[in-house]
């Protein structure tokens, strides 16, 4: 499928998801309380057959946080990022998506590390690269420690 | 520093022979014997963290050869290393790592910190969490090598600094805090 027909398939099932063509890919922005079902449906219909998830990324916005997630079809050639917004950036959770691409895992394990994003369900849910007693969340905007020298 | 003509370059024994019907008789010091034959047989230990590593094995390959200066092979395990070369960024969760490879290697022991993550952080000296700004933060380190990352010229350059530091060194009057 071409963008013009992904928009048109992912409209029919989220109305209000909102694209940006923009970048290099075609960018889906929706809210995180939408991403479990829209991602479910890109990945178990044929016509998407979203079948490689090849960058799970989160970005932080200073009043809110974004999630994003590369998606691929194998079989299909076309790619799409999906965007979503977690409004709550005290307390961010988001539905893991573990059990649709197990590579999910340790991408979302490393976004909790740095990010402080909870996952629903995420079935190891645990620091990746810094020590299980760390502080805080060193990709936060907002980070500070003692060792951190800021221009 | 001056440097004594009877050490220059790695083949010269230190000493006089004096001739004698019968061969000869050696007269040197301990010290220069002792310095002789280690400032001359230098085994690196096998330990890279990042880009530094890649000039250090270039070093290590035919084209720089360091075998050339007696550093011979590169051991990988610290127990049979004289020399470690911090090759690279050393991270806060490797720096205890790093502390306990120097702990294990046999006295005596010498550290080259090669390159500019080594030194002082580097690139990663401002708004980072996670890099050691300084690899003498963890360990004492005999030689300093700028560049990011110092060409194997460089490097060489370094050892062979190294060398002509453990030639002065004087062994029998090395107090406790010394080899500490």
């Amino acid at each position: 499928m071409n963008n013009e027909e992904l928009k048109i398939s992912i409209s029919a099932i989220l109305p209000t998801a909102i694209y940006d063509e923009t970048g290099e890919f075609l960018n889906v922005n929706i809210a995180s309380e939408e991403l479990y079902p829209l991602i479910n449906e890109l990945r178990s219909k044929n016509e998407f057959d979203f079948n490689y998830l090849f960058c799970l990324t989160c970005i932080d916005w200073k009043d809110h946080l974004m999630m994003v997630y590369h998606l691929l079809s194998k079989t299909h050639q076309h790619t799409i990022v999906l965007k979503a917004k977690i409004s709550n950036r005290e307390n961010p959770e988001i539905e893991t998506v573990c059990n649709i691409w197990r590579t999910a895992e340790l991408l979302e394990r490393e976004v909790f590390d740095l990010f402080g994003v909870k996952f629903i369900n995420h079935p190891d849910l645990r620091r990746l690269f810094l020590t299980d007693d760390w502080n805080g969340y060193p990709l936060r905007k907002d980070y500070v420690d003692e060792n951190m020298i800021t221009l | 520093m001056e440097i004594n003509k009877s050490m220059e370059g790695p083949l010269t024994f230190p000493g006089q022979v004096h001739e004698t019907a019968d061969g000869g008789i050696l007269v040197t010091k301990l010290d220069d014997v002792i310095n002789w034959a280690r400032s001359n047989s230098l085994w690196p230990l096998v330990f890279g963290t990042s880009c530094c590593a890649i000039e250090m094995m270039s070093a290590a390959g035919a084209k720089h050869d360091w075998s050339r200066f007696g550093f011979e092979v590169a051991r990988a395990s610290p127990r049979q290393a004289d020399l470690i070369i911090v090759a690279g960024t050393i991270v806060m969760k490797m720096a205890p790592v790093l502390k306990r490879l120097y702990d294990q290697m046999p006295e005596p022991k010498y550290v080259i910190a090669m390159g500019a993550c080594t030194i002082s952080g580097g690139p990663f000296f401002y708004n980072t969490y996670s890099v050691v700004k300084g690899v003498d933060h963890v360990i004492p380190v005999d030689v300093f090598i700028p560049g990011c990352p110092p060409r194997p010229e460089a490097l060489l350059h370094s050892m062979i600094t190294l060398q002509e530091k453990i030639k002065h060194e004087q062994y029998f009057k090395k107090k406790i805090e010394d080899v500490r």
